[in-house]
């Protein structure tokens, strides 16, 4: 399955909702739709991880590169993913530590209040 | 012992051909159906190491991808690239991949990288993560160099029934 990606402004948040697979063919795209994110000026985002059926390294790569961006701007990059599948990687990564990782966008957004 | 061969031009798109033969083998050979995501990931990941490490030494030759059905699935990935660079297991530190700002010092963390671009900074990421996620995942795995010089393995098994 392809990516899928689509944004939507809520609050003073930018969401991210993306979809499909995550891997080493489609992960240009997300990193490049991240970078359009940051260049337009948002600087808290949130990537809805929900519809993501598949996620591998250079996936983690690009989300590691997304938060790195927006955290030397003062800014934040949290995933909403209740998928344990999905959840298993960042542990197995220890990425969990980097991450704020959440069940739901509303339960994100407050993470930042 | 049946053994099913595929070999892929370095290029990402043809690792996600991988993972799907990889997971229609496994079932094939009557792995468990709670293990075939286990499978579908490690394999991809052991082909986007493959091809990572092909395009990173610039080297065009097929990546070969081994199934062997017997008492264990068995999976076999092999490159072409130099093997120096290509065995370490060693998880990388999630904190330093924040403060790492180019390709030196995200190869140092990890991986022996060594163009400081952005993209690439994140391919070294990756490269690392990736073998520490493959450790996490994978009970039975093995990244060896081989003999000769021109390259590495990483074999993989997981029981069946």
């Amino acid at each position: 399955m392809e990516l899928s990606l689509s944004t939507r402004a809520q609050q003073d948040h930018m969401v991210l909702s993306v979809g499909g697979e995550i891997d080493v063919y489609t992960a240009p795209q997300l990193r490049q739709r991240l970078i359009e994110l940051v260049e337009a000026g948002s600087k808290h985002i949130i990537v809805d991880m929900e519809q993501v059926e598949f996620l591998d390294s250079t996936g983690l790569g690009v989300l590691v590169g997304g938060l790195k961006r927006v955290r030397a701007l003062d800014g934040s990059l949290r995933l909403v993913c209740s998928q344990e599948r999905i959840l298993k990687i960042f542990r197995i990564t220890g990425l969990e530590k980097v991450f704020g990782i959440y069940r739901t966008v509303d339960d994100a957004i407050a993470a930042g209040d | 012992m049946q053994t099913v061969r595929l070999e892929i031009s370095p290029t990402p798109a043809h690792v996600r051909t991988a993972r799907l033969v990889a997971v229609a083998v496994a079932r094939q050979c009557g792995v468990d159906e709670g293990l075939l995501d286990e499978i579908r990931l490690a394999v991809g990941e052991a082909c986007s190491r493959a091809v990572g490490l092909h395009r990173l030494h610039s080297r065009a030759e097929l990546v070969l991808i081994e199934f062997f059905d017997g008492p264990r699935f068995g999976v076999a990935v092999r490159d072409a690239a130099p093997s120096e660079s290509t065995t370490t297991t060693t998880a990388p530190d999630p904190l330093a991949l924040l403060t790492a700002t180019n390709g030196d010092d995200l190869g140092r963390a990890h991986n022996r990288l060594d163009e400081p671009t952005e993209a690439f900074s994140e391919e070294a990421l990756a490269a690392g993560v990736g073998l520490a996620l493959l450790a996490g995942l994978v009970d039975d795995i093995e990244v060896a160099a081989m003999d000769d010089g021109t390259g590495s393995v990483v074999r993989m098994s997981w029981p069946v029934g």
